[in-house]
């Protein structure tokens, strides 16, 4: 199948230069790539700028109501486990008046794609801070910077028991179609946050990974199976630290051919280096006054990626149990099992 | 004491009388016994023409002082000085009041919060009311002196004591009552000896120590047609008719619901039947248990969700969504007394202008309100039926009264239910399917994932009325308002005439001629009753939103119309704004009770 097959007869209304372009781009490619017919794919939203992505791709969609996303595409799912279900959704629609059903379709592990677009701001409404703006952060809505303190969003992730972790970034094509297909191909709850510029109202929000120069000194593309290494020469590598006082763990740079080089595992169980991995460099983008001592990339690629029951499986598979046993399968017969009596 | 009252309800319905029951207990789990708060009421009226629970108890059985205290003062017991008035009491002045003497000691006075030590004049009850003072706790123990249980488990029948000795005051034959003992404890065959042991004690210590009170004998048949019966909650009826429903539709049923008082029942009776391919999910809220089953309904499913007044108000937006997106969906509303939190517990009808009304926008959603614990099921079935075929959400009414009150069923087979026709789309419309193509009825077509060439997307933004896609345009949102309103007005069209039910003997006073009480919902039972009385005409309304086509004819030919109603006056008003030209006056009550007959009577004699 062609990414054109999957693009929709509708005009792409996103501002112009705003990083929902690149992904919307980048899902035809990864959907094309993935080979599912277009009518067994359901792709849902909720409320926001990237909740209008399912007008423009040529599958089943539904726009829905602010936050619900989630819910919604868990009763999709849930009810028609044969389906491919996408769901698109922000750091606002997702993290804050979605927030429940975030946890809840992650801690049930229900075998959704979700895609959730972090530009840090509330774009649709025309720039209030967003649950993952930094502490600081100065916006119509907090004209004297924001009193509280952002979401990691792959911590929460993990936090909820997640299954599949990734990050990707608008401006990084390969990495980002990488990234959707692995989600698809994991089965489970799999999150892809990705790291949108917001062109009118957030410009620049992740300059630090986003400008080409900088890109390859502060970010670092893990892949399952190979060696943590970054750098614009290659040459600095990913080691875990533990600290002999408090045996807290911590990531640290090192040679890129120091032996301590991890390979990453992304289907390792346990989430604490999934944890390490997911929160290095954030926090840069907690505060906006942040200083981080240590010069530790930005973790993008699939950072999680494990196996385990997923819901909608769970759900029709005790259906499926009972209704092999049962001796009672229609109404009538149903009806029979009650304690009545003639009249 | 539910299980009692449960059980002597079945038994009369099993021999072929009516029955009306109604529990009321405490919104506390464990709330303390002894207390006053902690009293736990089941109300059971059988006989024939039985349309309520009843007003005033012929026969009350008091498990201790508390009880006593509450049957004998109703709603004024904690009135510091109440007596006995017959206006409050449950039960009337010739009554039979069963005493269980064990359970009087100082103590338990003190709990219940007497200030003498002798209860019944304190109470004031009335020399006329026939006391029976027995030593249940007493009895009981010594029934099972050599059963070698322990003295918790024994304390424990002692209900069986009561329910026995009610048994032989209402000449019920003992064999069926032990069959029906032996199938209540089917799953704890320990309990069948010791319970059926307790239970004919007290039917033996009625019969002979020769109680000085008369057995009463309940007279006539059921009028219904001949079939198979069964007693039934309304709950456990709402559940069944979504489950006939879908089987007929030839859909799968999905249930997305969240744990409320007095709904949960619904969610219990469809998570537990798996083997008719229910599939029902406990969401992490209210509005995800809506929304799962909007997911369900846009991937082609039967999909409901069941509630109370709280969850329905949390429920809302995305109810909007499916009238915007025209989907079809049930969403059942239990309702119980409001607002907030409320009385959990209690019964009400306060949800109904919500139920019309509770969106933003022109949001004109089906409203239908059941009005027996039986025809729960029939509405249920009728709401599955509505939404299907007219891709719209129907909002079903039923409140705690209907819905922990049992009534008599008539068991309906698969093959005598309607049709139900859910709505599909053409087939030449393969390839350039959009969701704004209607029917000639002005219902929009239905095709979901999985159908190959009808690929679309839906939304809660406005669409355009020709190609189906988002639109601001401002003639084309008031097109679309009105399409979606035109909608669910062609509904009338598809439901029965409204029915005149006419009193028992009509009288030849013209006045009564001129006289029509109208009640909608759960009320029905109580409002025939009060009809006979006056013997004037009502009309019970189910279909709420549309009305009936005949609305304004039947009611136009009364001179004074009451509508009667357990809130402010909710349909009144509703009535008023689509028929100004009527005299609507209102009767309203809200106790978190049913209706007692005769305050109606009294009001509308006047």
């Amino acid at each position: 199948m062609q990414a054109s097959d999957f693009k929709s007869d509708q005009y792409v209304r996103f501002c112009p230069g705003c990083g929902d372009h690149a992904i919307c781009m980048a899902l035809q490619k990864a959907m094309a790539q993935i080979g599912i017919p277009t009518h067994e794919v359901a792709v849902v939203s909720g409320i926001g700028c990237s909740s209008r992505m399912p007008h423009y791709l040529n599958t089943y969609g539904f726009n829905t109501i602010h936050g619900r996303g989630g819910a919604i595409a868990t009763g999709v799912k849930t009810s028609h486990p044969e389906l491919t279900v996408w769901q698109m959704s922000g750091d606002g629609d997702c993290l804050a008046i979605g927030g429940n059903h975030f946890i809840h379709e992650i801690r049930r592990n229900v075998d959704l794609n979700v895609c959730m677009f972090n530009n840090r701001i509330y774009g649709l409404t025309k720039g209030q801070y967003s649950p993952t703006s930094p502490k600081g952060f100065v916006s119509k809505s907090s004209p004297f910077g924001t009193v509280e303190r952002p979401f990691v969003p792959a911590q929460l992730v993990l936090g909820a028991g997640g299954t599949f972790f990734a990050r990707t970034l608008d401006v990084d094509m390969p990495t980002t179609v990488d990234c959707l297909v692995a989600a698809q191909q994991h089965k489970g709850c799999s999150i892809v946050e990705c790291l949108v510029n917001c062109v009118i109202f957030n410009n620049g929000t992740h300059a630090w990974i986003a400008d080409r120069e900088q890109r390859a000194e502060h970010s670092i593309i893990l892949k399952h199976g190979e060696k943590m290494i970054f750098g614009a020469n290659n040459d600095k590598g990913l080691a875990v630290e533990i600290d002999p006082v408090t045996f807290v763990p911590k990531m640290i740079v090192v040679p890129a051919d120091d032996p301590r080089v991890l390979v990453h595992d992304a289907t390792q169980p346990d989430p604490t280096l999934h944890r390490l991995l997911g929160l290095m460099g954030q926090d840069r983008i907690v505060s906006v006054n942040a200083e981080p001592d240590n010069d530790l990339p930005i973790a993008l690629g699939v950072i999680r990626n494990v196996e385990a029951e997923t819901y909608d499986q769970a759900v029709n598979g005790q259906i499926a149990d009972i209704r092999e046993k049962a001796k009672v399968k229609t109404f009538d017969e149903l009806t029979s099992t009650l304690e009545s009596w003639q009249m | 004491m539910q299980l009692t009252g449960n059980m002597f309800a079945q038994l009369g319905a099993e021999l072929g009388h009516e029955i009306s029951t109604l529990p009321d207990f405490p919104a506390e789990i464990r709330a303390p016994q002894g207390t006053l708060g902690g009293v736990s009421g089941f109300q059971v009226e059988l006989g024939s023409g039985v349309y309520t629970p009843g007003d005033k108890a012929d026969v009350i059985v008091a498990m201790n002082a508390a009880a006593l205290k509450v049957c004998t003062l109703g709603s004024h017991f904690n009135h510091p000085q109440a007596h006995f008035d017959e206006e409050f009491s449950l039960y009337h002045r010739h009554a039979i009041v069963i005493v269980d003497t064990d359970s009087l000691t100082d103590k338990d006075l003190e709990k219940a919060q007497y200030h003498t030590d002798n209860p019944f004049t304190e109470l004031g009850i009335p020399e006329s009311v026939q006391i029976v003072p027995v030593t249940l706790t007493t009895l009981t123990k010594e029934a099972l002196k050599e059963s070698g249980m322990d003295n918790k488990s024994i304390l424990k029948c002692r209900n069986m004591f009561a329910l026995g000795l009610i048994y032989w005051l209402f000449d019920e034959p003992m064999e069926k009552a032990i069959h029906l003992l032996e199938e209540k404890f089917k799953k704890k065959p320990a309990l069948i000896a010791p319970n059926t042991k307790v239970m004919v004690d007290g039917y033996n210590y009625g019969q002979n120590l020769a109680l000085s009170i008369n057995q009463i004998r309940l007279e006539g048949q059921p009028s219904e047609a001949h079939g198979t019966y069964t007693s039934i909650a309304g709950n456990k009826a709402t559940a069944w008719g979504l489950i006939a429903a879908a089987e007929k539709a030839g859909k799968h049923l999905f249930l997305g619901s969240y744990p409320i008082t007095p709904a949960t029942d619904i969610l219990h009776e469809l998570a537990a039947r798996k083997d008719m391919n229910v599939m029902a999910i406990q969401a992490e809220d209210e509005i995800a248990g809506v929304c799962t089953a909007i997911g369900a309904a846009f991937a082609g499913d039967l999909a409901c969700t069941t509630t109370s007044g709280p969850g329905l108000s949390l429920k809302s937006e995305a109810i909007g969504l499916a009238v915007m997106a025209e989907l079809p969906l049930v969403i059942v509303d239990v309702q119980r007394g409001g607002p907030s939190t409320g009385l959990p517990t209690k019964t009400e009808q306060t949800d109904l202008l919500q139920a019309l009304y509770g969106r933003n926008g022109e949001c004109p959603a089906v409203v239908l309100a059941a009005s027996s614990s039986a025809n729960c099921f029939d509405f249920a079935y009728e709401a599955c039926k509505i939404a299907l075929e007219n891709m719209t959400p129907v909002i079903l009414l039923t409140d705690t009264y209907l819905a922990n009150g049992t009534a008599l069923w008539r068991v309906p087979k698969m093959a005598e239910l309607p049709e139900i026709h859910p709505q599909t789309v053409p087939e030449e419309l393969k390839g350039h399917f959009n969701p704004a193509l209607r029917d000639e009825r002005g219902v929009r077509y239905w095709a979901y994932p999985g159908m190959e060439g009808y690929e679309h997307r839906n939304i809660g933004l406005e669409r355009d009325a020709e190609r189906g896609t988002i639109s601001t345009n401002p003639e084309n949102h008031e097109v679309m308002v009105r399409a979606r309103q035109a909608k669910i007005a062609q509904i009338a069209n598809s439901i029965p005439d409204l029915k005149v039910i006419e009193p028992k003997a009509k009288s030849q006073e013209p006045k009564s001629h001129e006289l029509l009480l109208v009640g909608w919902g759960s009320t029905e039972g109580h409002l025939h009753a009060a009809a006979d009385e006056l013997h004037c005409d009502l009309v019970q309304f189910n279909y709420i939103c549309p009305l009936p086509r005949n609305t304004h004819e039947v009611l136009s030919q009364y001179k004074r119309i009451i509508v009667c109603e357990l809130n402010t006056g909710q349909f009144a008003a509703y009535l008023r704004s689509q028929f100004p030209d009527l005299p609507i006056e209102q009767y309203n009550e809200i106790q978190g009770q049913p209706f007692a007959v005769e305050r109606i009577v009294k009001y509308a004699s006047k």
